[in-house]
């Protein structure tokens, strides 16, 4: 690349070498936003790209996109799971264009070249011409233009998948704190309630911070507290890998004693509101743990969600610069009986578009955004409960948003 | 039953329906619902993978109704309001005094600055209790023809 070429790739400066001072024109520079798709997506991280039990057969493909690259994965004939490229390799067509699907091999529509499973040129349509006119060139090699292949790893049926070499093995990305967690969630085998993608007017890292921010969870969201739905709870706490990127927070409740007191209390006032119907948070704790909350993300845009028992998988998908898809992936377990399905269809108002407790995370990203709208000079202040990023034994804290900030700067080279 | 009065009941409660919710009288938008109802809004796709999952889920009127305290008292969003229009309705089977309902719609989104916009598609899958008045709905499916929902949805469809 040239001197000149180089100089326009600079992203955003930062003001210092530490956490807490977060330029606003992260969110608003398309340069930035550019270099995030280089070096973080098609760089060493890796990204959600489906559930296992969404492709169970040989022949099934999902195809995605990571960051807004799109791949298919696809579930081969020995069992395993491949993801490439959605990219012909001849014209640069897109191979798969439904989302989902079951097929012997990939055929590009365009021009017929056929993939196996594993993203391996083997076909050309007319490749030697037609009636010995036309045809490729005898040099021209199939084996050289098989679509680029992704390293894949499943983890408890999450499917991963990333562009890079250099990238640990997932596990060692994800370090042994953020394996637990996963693990402790998806403990069983799974399967999909529900599904749906939200639209959000903003930047993704402003949905991904806010994901990772357990300051604003009781202010923004007032509907636990509106209710006087008391959360007797107990210890929380932050987890944070050593990254930083990656983090889970988790908070216990005495279940026991939540359904007295709700039983018990009644209305103290006539200003009081109480929920004429509340099933929508009557839970089980079925962990056996007393954790009713965890919310555990993975850098660069997954979170797995426990809030009770609404269990889901949450992807974020950048659209451009200012705008992001949110996929919502409900599950339920094997050995559910239909109370506990139902259980979990009734809790899963509390999220997703309409969710109770998670609306206002639709559109607060949205407002930072206009706010920021050529008044960006400035940055944001991440200080709350100091300046680092390491695990905390409460939740009154920005460390997993800095713990974001420490893997995204290492990630971005500044 | 004369069969003519109660298809003209049935558009009567769609339409009626439609008003309560667009002139923000959403206080009254659960008495449309029988008691032990079932009000769910989800996608064409997943109702047709068999999800039972909604963005929103109400098995109880009570449950309606405290999606219209939780608005009005505790979610925070950027005021709007909808304009129904209701397309064409289909009765189909009654029977034991149910009605079998379909119809489409298309809900346009005015936020409080006037910007507009087609904030939804779809149809509403109905059975309809029309054994004694008023008409309620049993079950009101709102199918979404698509699977994304800007920004968020607060405001019943």
């Amino acid at each position: 690349m040239s001197e000149l070429g180089a100089d326009a790739m600079q992203g955003v400066s930062w003001p210092s070498n530490g956490l807490s001072e977060v330029p606003f024109r992260l969110y608003t520079d398309p340069e930035q936003y550019r270099l995030e798709q280089e070096r973080i997506f098609k760089g060493p991280a890796w990204s959600f790209l489906c559930l296992a039990p969404e492709i169970p057969n040989a022949g099934d493909y999902v195809a995605t996109t990571i960051g807004e690259t799109a791949v298919v994965v696809t579930r081969d004939t020995d069992g395993g799971i491949n993801a490439f490229a959605n990219r012909c390799a001849h014209r640069g067509n897109l191979l798969c264009i439904e989302r989902q699907g079951n097929a012997k091999e990939i055929k590009c529509i365009y021009h017929g070249w056929t993939y196996d499973l594993a993203g391996k040129l083997t076909g050309v349509a007319f490749e030697r011409g037609v009636k010995r006119q036309g045809g490729m060139p005898l040099e021209f090699r199939k084996d050289d233009h098989d679509l680029p292949r992704l390293r894949v790893a499943e983890l408890a049926g999450l499917v991963f998948g990333t562009f890079s070499r250099e990238a640990p093995d997932l596990e060692t990305y994800l370090g042994p704190q953020i394996v637990g967690g996963i693990r402790r969630v998806l403990n069983r085998s799974f399967h999909i309630l529900g599904r749906s993608t939200q639209l959000l007017p903003n930047n993704w890292k402003l949905y991904f911070e806010n994901t990772k921010d357990t300051y604003h969870a009781s202010i923004l969201h007032t509907f636990l507290t509106t209710f006087r739905i008391n959360r007797l709870s107990m210890p929380g706490g932050i987890h944070i890998d050593d990254s930083g990127g990656h983090h889970f927070s988790e908070a216990k409740l005495d279940y026991a004693a939540e359904d007295a007191d709700y039983l018990r209390e009644g209305l103290r006032s006539d200003t009081d509101m109480r929920l004429e119907d509340p099933s929508v948070v009557e839970s089980i704790d079925e962990y056996g743990d007393q954790v009713s909350v965890q919310i555990l993300t993975i850098f660069p845009g997954m979170i797995l969600q426990q809030i009770r028992n609404s269990i889901a998988v949450r992807v974020i998908q950048p659209r451009g610069l200012e705008k992001t898809e949110l996929e919502w992936i409900h599950l339920g377990f094997e050995g559910d009986d239909e109370a506990m399905t139902e259980r979990r269809l009734r809790q899963g108002n509390l999220v997703g578009a309409a969710g109770y407790i998670s609306m206002e995370d639709g559109c607060v990203g949205g407002f930072v955004q206009r706010a920021l709208r050529y008044n960006d000079d400035d940055s944001g202040v991440v200080m709350m409960g100091g300046y680092d990023a390491q695990s905390q034994p409460f939740r009154s804290s920005e460390a997993a948003i800095r713990g974001f900030w420490k893997k995204y700067r290492a990630m971005m080279g500044d | 039953m004369d069969e003519t009065a109660v298809r003209l009941g049935i558009h009567e409660l769609i339409a009626a329906y439609a008003e309560c919710i667009d002139e923000d009288r959403l206080e009254y938008w659960p008495d449309f619902f029988v008691e032990k109802c079932h009000y769910l809004i989800t996608s064409r796709q997943s109702h047709e993978a068999g999800y039972r999952h909604g963005v929103v889920y109400a098995a109880s009127r009570g449950m309606l109704k405290d999606r219209v305290l939780a608005l009005r008292r505790a979610n925070i969003f950027e005021p709007h309001r909808y304009r129904h229009i209701v397309g064409p309705i289909r009765v189909g089977k009654i029977e034991g005094g149910v009605a079998e309902v379909r119809s489409n719609f298309v809900a346009v989104r005015v936020m409080h600055d006037g910007e507009t916009s087609l904030f939804a598609s779809g149809r509403y899958l109905d059975r309809i209790d029309v054994s004694a008045e008023p008409y309620r709905f049993a079950e009101r499916l709102v199918i979404l023809d698509s699977q994304k929902i800007d920004t968020l949805l607060v405001i019943p469809l």
